[in-house]
């Protein structure tokens, strides 16, 4: 797996080049870092769908996960496979493109055209790599902010997202609450636990391990840790899964023979499976771009921000939230949900709650969940009939 | 949470009437949703629900409710002081774990709440542990002893004094028939305790 280097051009290409809208802020409108630092210039790479209506009322923001990118509900650039929300993204979809202005853009950190760690660095004509201030979740959503800034939007309809989006999603109603309408953070946390960071620091040091990722300057060297990120990857794609549909899909079950071959081959179906998934994401994922968003994450504890009360991150929240968690997510379990729930709650803020019953573990918000799709689909329509919007006209999808 | 009786929708009209149209109300046990759609089509308030079942919260969402899963047992000590106008209870007291806390929870986070509830001193109840010797069972109240979600029956007389107790102030009170009809006003407690098959009570704080 991680061939030579192939695997590079797509997402180098991607990090400078990017097949998206682009907007690039100049040293005049620095992003301010918690690092302590002002990161300029500053590229965002986005894509939208949908109309913004005369009002600028319809404006529906969709924030991605740890390896997610821009391309939520198109054909992606590197993989050629379809967005990775085209489940809950498009035509007669909970997230309607035929009545809401879709906005989805690339991370700060991350490899799909937004600057990253991949980025050329103007000051030496070389990849940030580790030189890149480490980013958070603030800093996501602040970067967020310019765009929609630059996109002439005062206040979006909805932000939504999942995981890592979710934190987003958080960070957004805290920040910027008179800008959020709606807030539907979904498999999410308010803080990263300690397993969680842990799962984390076993991918980075698989990474950092790898003896091509050169203190994280490979790009410059030529070379790729890619052996350590698909290790990075075949770690954390187990905590996306659930015990009980691991054993349902894979079981014990055998890779291709009849006996085990008393070797260190994937005899095992699962083994083959994960070192697919690895060498996959290999081809489409900047080594140090996975530092960096691994590090987001752990960073976050919104509570924190607000003197160690959560309550106290949404007081007063005029914002609609929907929270949804799943009942096989051990990574984002919904006791962490419900923490988010119970703050809402003492803050006072209108809040929907729904756990929904699936075996698919962390990345149910991926899938083909109907439940998911029926009780968003609710909370978005109730949402869009209180902010005036037109409500679905069809429900099919 | 909910033990729905079968007049249920009558009795959500009882309730509905002693809700001040536009006002923020918090649905305890909200089940379905039923209510607070009520609430909302016909005295415009905005409403917000907690239901044990996570079936009766997804349907509630789905439908446009906010609506969040959780225990009034537990989840109410959440809620902050004076959060809503009313905080209504209905068919759901016996069944919660700690009724008085519940109770002064409601009146807490509510300037008003309403509480609804099967009466265990109608008279067919009295009769059937007087004569039969059985715990009662009856069209409304159709569980076994041994499996019933409903572990604090109260009379109305039971609840009244409760009022006191938790200093709440009853600013008005119907005892209902089976289908939810108010029986004729003015009737003496114990009449009331006698022949009401249901009581909704809307109450407030008196400090």
């Amino acid at each position: 797996m991680g061939g030579p280097r192939p695997n590079l051009v797509g997402s180098t290409l991607e990090a400078d080049t990017p097949n998206s809208l682009v907007v690039r802020f100049g040293a005049d409108r620095p992003l301010t870092m918690e690092a302590g630092v002002n990161l300029a210039p500053l590229t965002i790479a986005y894509q939208t769908y949908g109309a913004l209506n005369a009002a600028k009322s319809n404006a529906f923001l969709i924030c991605h996960a740890l390896t997610g990118d821009q391309h939520a509900a198109n054909v992606n650039p590197v993989t050629g496979k379809g967005g990775w929300w085209e489940t809950m993204v498009g035509r007669g979809k909970p997230i309607d493109t035929d009545r809401f202005f879709v906005i989805c853009a690339n991370v700060v950190g991350g490899c799909m055209g937004t600057t990253g760690p991949a980025s050329i660095n103007p000051a030496t004509g070389r990849p940030y790599g580790l030189d890149l201030p480490v980013v958070t979740i603030a800093d996501m959503v602040r970067a967020q902010a310019m765009l929609i800034d630059h996109l002439g939007i005062d206040s979006l309809f909805c932000v939504a997202g999942g995981s890592m989006g979710g934190m987003q999603v958080l960070q957004w109603a805290a920040s910027y609450p008179e800008r959020v309408f709606s807030a539907l953070p979904i498999a999410a946390a308010a803080k990263h636990s300690a397993q969680n960071i842990a799962f984390h620091e076993v991918g980075r040091q698989a990474i950092m391990a790898d003896p091509d990722w050169r203190g994280g300057r490979y790009l410059s060297e030529g070379v790729s840790p890619g052996k350590g990120l698909a290790v990075a990857r075949m770690a954390a794609h187990i905590t996306y899964l659930s015990e009980s549909a691991l054993q349902r899909r894979f079981g014990r079950k055998l890779q291709n023979r009849a006996e085990r071959t008393f070797s260190f081959d994937a005899d095992f179906q699962i083994e083959s499976y994960l070192r697919h998934q690895g060498s996959i994401f290999v081809e489409r994922f900047d080594p140090n771009s996975y530092l960096f968003m691994t590090r987001a994450m752990d960073y976050f504890d919104l509570a924190a921000d607000y003197g160690g009360a959560l309550a106290g991150a949404f007081k007063g929240a005029k914002t609609r939230f929907c929270v949804v968690s799943f009942t096989s997510d051990w990574l984002f379990p919904t006791s962490d949900s419900r923490a988010i729930v119970h703050a809402l709650n003492a803050g006072g803020a209108s809040v929907s709650f729904v756990e929904i019953e699936t075996d698919k573990g962390h990345d149910a918000f991926l899938l083909e969940e109907p439940d998911l799709f029926a009780t968003t689909r609710g909370f978005i329509d109730a949402a869009a009939r209180a902010r005036g919007l037109p409500t679905a006209a069809r429900s099919g999808r | 949470m909910t033990t729905p009786a079968p007049q249920t929708r009558i009795d959500l009209v009882r309730v509905a009437e002693m809700v001040e149209p536009g006002s923020r109300v918090l649905d305890v046990g909200c089940g379905d949703g039923a209510l607070l759609r009520l609430l909302a089509e016909r005295r415009g308030v905005d409403g917000r629900g907690i239901e044990l079942s996570q079936q009766g919260v997804n349907d509630c969402v789905a439908n446009g409710l906010s609506v969040v899963q959780g225990d009034a047992d537990k989840d109410l000590a959440d809620y902050p002081d004076d959060a809503f106008d009313y905080v209504i209870l209905s068919q759901t007291l016996q069944a919660t774990r700690q009724p008085r806390v519940v109770l002064e929870h409601m009146l807490r986070i509510g300037r008003r709440a309403i509480v609804s509830f099967p009466n265990f001193g109608h008279w067919r109840i009295r009769a059937q542990l007087a004569f039969k010797g059985r715990m009662p069972v009856t069209e409304n109240l159709s569980h076994a002893w041994y499996d019933t979600p409903n572990i604090h029956f109260c009379t109305i007389r039971d609840f009244v004094l409760l009022t006191r107790e938790v200093q709440a102030q009853i600013e008005t009170s119907a005892a209902l028939d089976n289908l939810g009809r108010p029986l004729q006003v003015n009737l003496p407690w114990w009449t009331q305790n006698l022949i009401g098959e249901q009581a909704v009570f809307l109450l407030r704080r008196s400090r």
